[in-house]
């Protein structure tokens, strides 16, 4: 990379680290939004 | 011709929305994966060394298209939340609070990449010059929004205050645009013009606009995640639909 190794592949991996995180954070919320409904209906069973 | 008609309008119900996103959602993330691949294959491959930067202007294959997303979402956002606040349109207000997120996260990214484009070619990490500030103040709208709305318990009270924000803050986006025209700044002009023939090579070219692709179709694929999850936060009701 020319001496700009740590410039160039540090931008990638931002990149990689905010976008993958943004994902891996949603399929958290889904989850914790499905197990949240299955807690409410069975209180009010 | 088939005279069979879709109601559109029906779509503007959350719990219409809902079953519609799911099944968009694949159809958006797939094709972004396979792009962002493509795209990095001819920004690294491809694309030739620039003679004046080297490879540091690889960088602008991710901070450009992250630069453009964080501005097109912010103008997004603001449309689906004035819309909401005017009509009264829960959906579009829900869309509003869902891509602030992924609005946010692209704006940070283009303030990340680049600082660190801007080491190595200006010597700096970080100058007070108008592009630069005026992004910052986006990344702090969109901060603003998402903390305003989470701050307000009552949803309908919180989208209508996140909209007084969000529209006031769209005047943001073409200072933005054009403060390396209005302003002396060290941050350079557009290399790539709606009109007119670009400064840099075809394949710096492609690179950039397939990139931007990837992120376009990321972003819708992401924001219909999480307006699916706003939708079954909001309205319980879509639960017992959904199963």
């Amino acid at each position: 990379m020319g001496g700009y190794a740590f410039y160039v592949w540090g931008s990638y991996l931002v990149a990689l680290i905010v976008m993958g995180g943004e994902v891996w954070l949603l399929l958290r919320r889904k989850s914790l939004v499905r197990r949240n409904e299955n807690v409410s209906s069975s209180d009010s069973n | 011709m088939s005279s069979r008609k879709i109601n559109w309008y029906k779509y503007a119900s959350p719990a219409a929305f809902y079953p519609l996103a799911g099944k968009l959602i694949p159809w958006f993330a797939v094709p972004a994966a396979i792009l962002f691949l493509v795209g990095l294959y001819v920004g690294f491959f491809i694309a030739p060394v620039d003679a004046q930067q080297g490879d540091a202007y690889r960088i602008m294959f991710i901070h450009v298209p992250a630069a453009w997303m964080g501005m097109f979402l912010y103008v997004l956002l603001a449309f689906y939340a004035g819309i909401g606040w005017a009509f009264n349109a829960r959906l579009s207000s829900m869309m509003a609070s869902s891509i602030a997120v992924t609005g946010a996260i692209f704006t940070f990214i283009s303030l990340v990449t680049g600082s660190l484009w801007g080491k190595p070619t200006w010597g700096t990490w970080w100058v007070w010059d108008a592009r630069l500030t005026s992004t910052l103040i986006l990344l702090f709208l969109y901060v603003g929004f998402i903390s305003l709305q989470a701050a307000i318990d009552d949803t309908r009270r919180a989208d209508r205050a996140g909209a007084l924000l969000a529209v006031v803050g769209v005047i943001n986006v073409p200072i933005i645009y054009f403060s390396v025209q209005w302003w002396n700044t060290l941050h350079q002009g557009a290399t790539i013009r709606l009109l007119g023939k670009p400064s840099i090579r075809g394949s710096m070219v492609a690179a950039m606009l397939i990139i931007l692709a990837a992120c376009w179709l990321y972003s819708i694929a992401v924001i219909l995640m999480r307006l699916r999850c706003i939708i079954r936060e909001r309205e319980h009701n879509v639960a017992a639909v959904a199963g």
